[in-house]
């Protein structure tokens, strides 16, 4: 991991913030982001919404440290990415991330699967479980703890997702259509959920989403087109 | 407990592949382990007929085998006169061959040799040892299979020798030999006034190194070794047991290759986890962790089943008439741990490139991967 601690010139409560930033891939056959500059602050709900394949994603991706921009720059919390390792520290502390497929191990149990952010930071056990009963407690997962992630339905296995991501008590949340396999109802509580869950734990979250009603209900609506911003409205 | 789950669970989701690598590993080391301690103990018995109650053998310097060795008849007059020897006993060894059998061992020895005054004596008895030149001691084994009997005639070699006992010996190379009488073999294998080896006993043990350089001042040409000396620098004894581990390495290897097969697919199939993973903050030395954790545990399971395995091939090889007291199932510690060692290393080896490719997993690469 290479993160440096350039200041930047933005607002003391950027949390996250993308300046000038390009992706392509195949050699730049494909361009997936163009010049994409993004400043979030600490504690927002933020959509970003658009077109599948307008860079909705590599963005979340970018801002997550799983990739590296091919121009520009990322900053976390102030602190720059940098280099092609992944930065563990912004991925065991920092940021968390919700994928659209649930992403789980599906022969442990929701308890285990939960409890592996956990065991990569080296977190003890005691404060592990104890933030594992706190979070399922709150997502209604608490009789499920030792249940196979086979045997839950959909929408538990998103709210086991979203209970892993917040593990570590991350101050960035980064959802990846998080709602986007459920059926209309699911969906609805697992927003709902989480949008709790994020104004409890005074997580930002930023969220890449196809859901017009969902974006509404965040602070901040970004539009996404072709790997640009084309225009930010505040909710 | 978590790290250890996410080692079994991909143990327990591919059985049959986990067990095909387990039996690999576990056959290389049940292979292993028997050749060892099979020459191991072959080596020890030969050990044993010279040692027999002596402690320090002569032989001449610089020879590749004890047959070769040519110890001349006037040493052995000079070194049992010598006052710290309580006795010294010539043996000739030779190679003598019978109708369906190829290979006798044959050792000349004198009536006052242990051989022959320890022995079990089935049939005949020790005093009429060495009365006659034609006369031959057996083995049980050698009586068996040279269908002979007391004061029976048995053609060995070009020569009929009279039969005057038998006697049981738990030494197999012994057992299934003929003892002749010292000049009765220097006449039968060309070697007059000579012998292979003298096998010496001291009056006082700690008085060897002192021995040993009488030895080396008197005679140029012979060499005087403990017991346990010969056996730890006797060349035949080294070529014989490179041999073994290197068979038994050879086995090691296939088995690790099957590891390394193993493991290959393993992080194949479970690349995208492997993501999930490095999304949750697994460093790449977790990641590797994980694999070569896998790797140590199929090892482990193939090596206590293979030294399972190892330990009956060798009892039901005890018990084959055949074989008899040229297998000692006495299995050396020191080799078990060898080879555990050994086939865990092997296991770890063979997880090399598929953890190094683990680490190189790109988690944003792999969670696309379906």
């Amino acid at each position: 991991m290479s993160t440096a601690t350039a200041t930047t010139q933005r607002a003391s409560n950027t949390v996250l913030l993308a300046e000038n930033v390009w992706k392509s891939y195949d050699a730049d056959a494909i361009r997936v982001l163009n010049g994409v500059d993004l400043e979030i602050i600490q504690g927002q709900t933020v959509a970003l919404c658009g077109p599948s394949g307008c860079g909705k994603s590599t963005l979340l991706h970018l801002l997550g440290g799983l990739d590296e921009p091919d121009r520009g720059r990322v900053f976390v919390n102030g602190a720059e990415l940098r280099g092609r390792q992944i930065p563990l520290r912004l991925l065991r502390h920092e940021v968390g991330f919700v994928f659209q497929l649930h992403n789980l191990i599906p022969d442990l149990t929701l308890r285990e699967n939960c409890l592996i952010p956990t065991v990569a930071a080296g977190v003890d056990r005691k404060t592990a479980e104890a933030r594992l009963r706190q979070l399922t407690e709150r997502t209604g997962l608490s009789h499920r703890l030792d249940q196979r992630i086979q045997k839950l339905s959909g929408g538990e296995r998103q709210r086991t997702a979203l209970c892993r991501a917040l593990m570590n008590r991350p101050r960035i949340l980064l959802a990846d259509e998080p709602t986007g396999s459920l059926d209309e109802q699911s969906s609805a509580a697992v927003f709902q959920l989480l949008l709790d869950l994020v104004a409890t734990e005074g997580v930002t979250l930023v969220m890449a989403t196809h859901d017009r009603a969902m974006a509404a209900r965040c602070d901040r609506l970004v539009e996404m087109r072709a790997g640009r911003i084309h225009e930010t409205e505040h909710a | 407990m978590i790290f250890l789950r996410l080692i079994f669970i991909n143990v327990q989701r591919h059985r049959i592949r986990s067990l095909i690598s387990i039996a690999g590993i576990a056959f290389s080391v049940a292979a292993m382990l028997a050749i060892v301690t099979i020459l191991q103990g072959a080596i020890g018995m030969f050990s044993g007929i010279l040692s027999s109650d002596s402690e320090i053998i002569v032989f001449e310097r610089n020879v590749s085998d004890l047959f070769f060795s040519n110890v001349p008849a006037t040493a052995v007059q000079e070194i049992s006169a010598w006052p710290n020897v309580r006795h010294a006993d010539a043996v000739l060894f030779g190679v003598v061959s019978s109708a369906d059998h190829p290979i006798i061992t044959c050792f000349g020895v004198t009536a006052a040799d242990a051989r022959i005054r320890n022995a079990s004596w089935l049939q005949g008895n020790s005093s009429n040892f060495a009365q006659h030149s034609d006369d031959v001691v057996l083995g049980e084994r050698a009586a068996e299979f040279l269908s002979a009997s007391l004061n029976s005639h048995v053609q060995i070699g070009h020569g009929t020798f009279h039969v005057i006992g038998i006697v049981k010996t738990a030494n197999g190379f012994e057992d299934g030999g003929v003892f002749m009488p010292l000049a009765a073999a220097q006449s039968f294998f060309h070697k007059e006034n000579s012998s292979s080896v003298i096998t010496v006993k001291l009056k006082d043990k700690d008085g060897a190194d002192a021995f040993k350089q009488q030895v080396k001042a008197k005679y140029a040409t012979l060499i005087a070794l403990e017991d346990a000396e010969f056996t730890r620098s006797y060349s035949q004894f080294k070529i014989l047991k490179a041999t073994a581990w290197a068979v038994g390495g050879c086995g090691l290897i296939l088995g690790g290759l099957g590891v390394a097969n193993t493991m290959i697919m393993s992080v194949f199939t479970r690349i995208r986890e492997i993501a999930i993973l490095r999304v949750n903050g697994f460093s790449n030395l977790q990641v590797a962790g994980i694999i070569f954790g896998e790797s140590a545990l199929l090892s482990i399971f193939g090596a206590l089943t293979g030294l399972t395995i190892g330990a009956c091939l060798l009892l039901a090889l005890k018990h084959v008439p055949a074989l008899h007291g040229y297998v000692d199932v006495a299995i050396d510690p020191a080799v078990v741990l060898i080879v555990i060692l050994l086939a865990f290393l092997t296991g770890v080896a063979g997880a090399l490139y598929p953890a190094v490719y683990a680490m190189r997993v790109r988690a944003v690469e792999a969670l696309r991967f379906e």
